[in-house]
């Protein structure tokens, strides 16, 4: 779960970490009385949207009179901003944050994340920040120092010296640094965070180390132990559909093409939109319905499916394990009966009562002159399904008998 | 042979009390899995289904000689659950739970690396492991399974039956099969399956299915190319996953340039592994390979 750069302010300075003054807005007057409040001379409004490379994008600007501020958040307030993260469509600025302007003497990049291959924290650190990180990676490799952290011992203020020491940071900050380094990290592990990012870490004109970003996301498995971190959540960064998905239980992607997809657990639902592809056609989503699929979880999946318009035919790709193809096959036919006449419906049962399901899918379709194209093999039924989405001509159900 | 489990396999089942726990340790037992215990704690003394149940796993294992588990507990639980297992010295823990937060299960590498226990672990968020006809421990169907030659390894549980119902259309059984759980912490992973199928003379030939995410596979490909003698196919799901989008997996992400299904096909292909672009031809590839 990504968290706002405002909300994960919010919990480092709870942690004791040096974040700038500042607050949250949603209209112009709002951010208006937050610089009047803040007062100083110069101040800086940063969009709050789920998306790195906001500043490229004009989603941070620096201000010096109130009127700016105003305007400034005026402007900002609703416009959308288009990164390489956030695909084509961009997000909405719905919040913005108004911040003092800070002094900046050095740019510092800082982050902690979880580590697959050591299987423990790792805190990265570069004395090139405020650029991306894959940048210094690929061009100044030696830059980058990286510390492995248990999460049983901590991060000890003598790593941080250490680390400080290795970015080439003047003696005088070392025990600055450490402090602040260590702080980070007990926030990011107190709330079970994958990453935390804070890029740039700055050096004040006076000497002192200030996060003028934060980015972190939290483990959606620890949400359980952090209430609070879970009413963070903004569903408001989601598409429409995620937040249906989310509600039932389903994990739902939305992608470009034209054939949706149903299918039981993560890896046969990335291989299923992989095989449409081989055969020439575009996925339009994943969707795993997951191992508790009922009849009412696959009548959700077909909605979700079909409220993206793009889609012509939805591809049922089922191998049951804990699922039973029968079951399922109701599901199918439960929801068929709610799919528009010029959308198709291909299925593929295997597995877990197999027999059963393709029975009741193929005399419950006869009974109810619903037109569902079955496949025997994953294969078989990918290449009907990519025939069907390439077949411009609507096909008009048929009543049966 | 085969690898990790076979008939002499004593499993115990922790969680043996939940709806997942009785179902699935019934299907086990359906399919000929030695169950000899259950670990519920506060229910020790008990039976659930025949099948005694105990405190804790130190008992289960001094009065049933038992050198397996099998976890369904929940997930706030399942960590310590596992633990518990490694504590008791077993010589396998799979653990079927899924939505283990991360940072447990980095304790319970933790432990696993710096403690005594010998004690392998297979998942969290996994199918469990097959050796076809001689023991289940986990919660895959068990009649699409065969006995015969060909290892299988995956990240996912669905896509692994599938690849197991191709390499048995193609008339080719399986040794053992494993899912490793696609989370971005688990137990065994590719190479330390492969170093035992390498060992194991029933399997000639080895499916390694993978997905987005992380090094696995790459780092399998270079142990594959200097160390394994015998053929392995491969498939990796999510060549067309948008990047920093989360694919149902927890470790299923594209995070940085390295880890797409594609540079991770060209890294397995360099290393001499037969890898195919679609999931369909796998089963084909391993008839293939065999040479039958």
């Amino acid at each position: 779960m990504y968290l706002h750069e405002f909300q994960a302010k919010g919990l480092l300075r709870s942690y004791g970490v040096p974040v700038p003054d500042g607050g949250v807005a949603s209209t112009a007057s709002d951010a208006l009385r937050v610089a009047k409040s803040l007062k100083g001379e110069k101040w800086v409004i940063k969009a709050q949207v789920h998306a790195g490379g906001r500043g490229k994008a004009g989603g941070v600007k620096v201000v010096s009179a109130f009127s700016e501020v105003y305007d400034v958040a005026t402007q900002m307030l609703g416009m959308k901003i288009v990164t390489k993260q956030t695909g084509d469509e961009g997000k909405i600025v719905r919040r913005i944050l108004v911040e003092k302007a800070t002094d900046i003497k050095k740019e510092i990049y800082l982050s902690f994340l979880v580590d697959r291959d050591s299987e423990q924290h790792m805190i990265i650190a570069s004395s090139e920040g405020g650029v991306e990180i894959e940048e210094v990676a690929k061009n100044n490799p030696t830059a980058i120092v990286k510390e492995h952290i248990s999460p049983v011992l901590g991060l000890g203020l003598f790593m941080g010296r250490k680390i400080a020491k290795k970015m080439g940071l003047d003696s005088a900050l070392l025990n600055k640094f450490a402090d602040v380094a260590s702080r980070l990290y007990q926030c990011f592990v107190d709330h079970d965070a994958m990453m935390l990012e804070i890029n740039p870490l700055v050096v004040t004109g006076d000497n002192d180390i200030v996060c003028l970003d934060a980015k972190m996301t939290v483990d959606e498995n620890a949400l359980f132990r952090h209430p609070k971190i879970e009413e963070m959540k903004d569903y408001g960064e989601l598409e429409p559909q995620e937040v249906r998905a989310s509600i039932f239980d389903l994990s739902y992607v939305s992608m470009e093409g034209n054939i949706g997809c149903m299918v039981n657990g993560a890896g046969l639902a990335m291989a299923t939109m992989d095989i449409i592809k081989s055969f020439g056609g575009q996925p339009a989503n994943f969707l795993d319905v997951g191992g508790g699929a009922d009849v009412n979880k696959v009548r959700e999946a077909f909605k979700i499916i079909l409220t993206d318009p793009k889609v012509k035919v939805i591809f049922v790709n089922i191998f049951g394990g804990i699922v039973r193809c029968d079951l399922i096959a109701q599901g199918v036919l439960k929801a068929a009966e709610e799919v528009p006449g010029d959308r198709h419906i291909v299925v593929r049962l295997d597995g877990t009562h197999v027999k059963e399901g393709r029975q009741i899918l193929d005399e419950g379709a006869h009974k109810n002159g619903l037109s569902i194209v079955t496949g025997d093999t994953m294969a078989d039924a990918a290449e009907k399904a990519v025939q069907l989405a390439q077949d411009s001509k609507p096909v008009k159900k048929t009543k049966a008998g | 042979m085969s690898i990790l489990v076979n008939n002499r396999t004593k499993v115990v089942v922790q969680g043996l009390s939940g709806s997942q726990g009785r179902f699935h340790a019934a299907r086990m037992k359906e399919y000929g899995t030695n169950i000899v215990a259950g670990v519920v704690p506060g229910k020790g003394g008990t039976e659930i289904d025949d099948t005694p149940v105990f405190d804790t796993m130190m008992e289960a294992v001094r009065k049933t000689g038992a050198n397996a588990s099998i976890v369904y507990v929940p997930p706030a639980f399942a960590a310590d659950a596992v633990m518990e297992a490694v504590d008791a010295n077993l010589d396998l823990c799979v653990c079927i739970t899924e939505g283990i937060p991360v940072k447990d299960m980095l304790k319970v590498k933790r432990m696993m690396k710096t403690g005594t226990s010998r004690t392998m672990l297979i998942g969290p968020n996994c199918p469990g492991v097959i050796t076809p006809g001689e023991c289940k421990m986990g919660i895959m169907p068990g009649e699409i399974h065969t006995p015969g030659t060909v290892g299988i390894i995956s990240k996912s549980g669905t896509l692994t039956y599938e690849a197991v119902k191709q390499v048995s259309s193609f008339g080719f059984g399986q040794s053992t099969c494993i899912g490793i759980g696609g989370d971005p912490i688990i137990g065994l992973k590719y190479i330390d399956l492969l170093e035992m199928f390498e060992y194991d003379a029933q399997t000639e030939a080895v499916v390694l299915i993978g997905e987005i995410g992380g090094q696995a596979e790459v780092k399998a490909g270079e142990w594959i190319k200097q160390n394994f003698s015998k053929p392995v196919v491969s498939f990796i799901a999510g060549q067309t996953a948008p990047k920093g989008k989360r694919m149902g997996h927890a470790g299923a992400i594209i995070s940085g340039g390295e880890d797409t299904a594609l540079a991770k096909m060209e890294a397995l292909t360099k290393c001499g592994v037969h890898v195919v672009h679609s999931p369909a031809d796998i089963g084909k590839k391993v008839a293939e390979v065999l040479g039958k």
